[in-house]
């Protein structure tokens, strides 16, 4: 027996990995294929950044990859488990157990505070009020809003909002964080605190992948996929150093 | 004018300066209407000085004033080669870049949409340095408002790129 197989086995079995991906609507002429022929292994503490032009099918992608969506053809495993065939009742445990959802206009309940909307899906699950309520205190903590608790969104800013988001989207300790344009509806200061703080759920062996078209969360990830046409035509990691230095880009040289 | 673009357009083939000068009003259009034709023998000039292009006398056009052909030397065409695999960034501007595509594919030097994606990764390295040093600022800092006009601009400049990929990624297609 080769005695390296083991660990690297173990070690080789990506958090999330898709197989042959389609997701095709209408049918003849009017077929669509929002989706066509996607593989993707996304390992453990990786973030992946897929980007690409409107329409391309990065967020009918980030549907398929987290369950909130179907696929017409290929495989998805979760933590080595196949989940495309799941049924609803399972499909929406894994969606609350598994998955950690992040999205561009918040999704946040608006008659609820802060600290409601994150205890929300701990008390779904069936924790106690008491449990439930020290997790997302902590989480607001973690997200740097542990002042904001009490507070409606309503009377959040934009990137404040995206971050009680996020801290829901933490509160089963998700295998993966999905993330579709987290950025958008945010200036550049909250995209700011945004990126820091997937910098520390980063640092912290949070699996992460984003479909934006913000180059600046494309720049920081670890990983860079360019989706066209419902495909990958391009995978990047951004190694090495630039030959320019930040004086030169600031117009101090040359 | 930079020397560079003028090697660049002699790469595809031969030509006389009055040549030149239409591919270059063709590529730049109004952005291109500053330039005389004065400037493109200047520095045509220079070029010839440097060992960079030769000139021949054409044959057959005994009354034209412009009877000179010029070529690129074998140092002409090796610092073509590298100004169009040369990714620094900001450089002289989008012209530039522009010239360097048009070039590049009129003369088959590169793939123009080789020449796009190492650009972007480029930018992309950029992006992140300056996005990590911004993400390192205290909040309010000086320095934080300079680097958010680097970053900005380096967006700017993806957003263009995106645009080329699109229009050359469609002449290839028709080709």
């Amino acid at each position: 027996m080769n005695e390296t197989a083991g660990p690297e086995a173990a070690g080789g079995t990506p958090v999330l990995r898709a197989r042959g991906l389609h997701k095709h609507y209408g049918k003849d002429a009017a077929l669509v294929r929002a989706v066509d022929g996607v593989d993707l292994d996304v390992d453990a503490g990786e973030t992946v950044a897929v980007t690409g032009p409107s329409g391309c099918g990065k967020s009918t992608l980030l549907h398929l990859l987290g369950g909130l969506d179907r696929a017409s053809a290929g495989e998805i495993c979760l933590a080595g488990r196949r989940v495309d065939q799941l049924g609803e009742r399972a499909l929406a445990r894994l969606r609350r157990e598994a998955v950690g959802f992040v999205f561009q206009a918040f999704h946040l309940m608006d008659e609820l505070t802060a600290v409601e909307n994150v205890e929300l899906p701990g008390l779904l699950a069936g924790q106690s009020p008491r449990a439930a309520r020290r997790r997302a205190a902590g989480l607001l903590e973690r997200v740097g809003l542990a002042d904001r608790a009490g507070f409606l969104p309503s009377a959040l800013s934009g990137g404040q909002r995206q971050r009680v988001a996020i801290a829901r989207a933490l509160v089963a300790d998700p295998l993966v964080v999905l993330a579709d344009e987290p950025t958008g509806n945010l200036d550049s200061e909250a995209t700011l605190d945004v990126l820091r703080l997937f910098d520390s759920l980063h640092a912290a062996g949070q699996t992460l992948v984003i479909v934006t078209h913000d180059a600046r969360i494309a720049a920081t990830a670890d990983r860079l996929i360019s989706m066209r046409d419902g495909a990958f035509v391009d995978q990047t990691r951004l190694t090495g150093g630039t030959t320019g230095s930040l004086g030169a880009l600031a117009g101090l040289e040359g | 004018m930079q020397q560079e673009v003028v090697l660049a357009m002699l790469a595809k083939e031969p030509s006389h300066g009055y040549e030149l000068r239409a591919r270059l009003q063709q590529a730049l259009g109004p952005a291109g209407d500053a330039m005389n034709a004065g400037q493109i023998y200047v520095t045509l000039g220079r070029l010839e000085k440097a060992g960079l292009v030769t000139c021949e006398q054409a044959a057959g056009l005994p009354d034209r004033p412009d009877r000179k052909v010029y070529v690129l030397t074998a140092d002409g065409q090796q610092r073509v080669t590298e100004w169009v695999t040369d990714t620094s960034w900001p450089g002289p501007g989008l012209a530039e870049f522009h010239l360097k595509l048009i070039a590049a594919a009129a003369a088959r030097l590169a793939d123009p949409l080789a020449i796009i994606d190492a650009q972007r990764r480029e930018l992309l390295r950029s992006l992140r340095d300056t996005q990590r040093a911004a993400m390192a600022e205290p909040a309010g800092s000086d320095a934080a408002l300079l680097l958010e006009g680097i970053v900005l601009r380096l967006q700017a400049d993806l957003r263009w790129l995106e645009a080329c990929e699109r229009k050359w990624t469609g002449r290839k297609d028709r080709s």
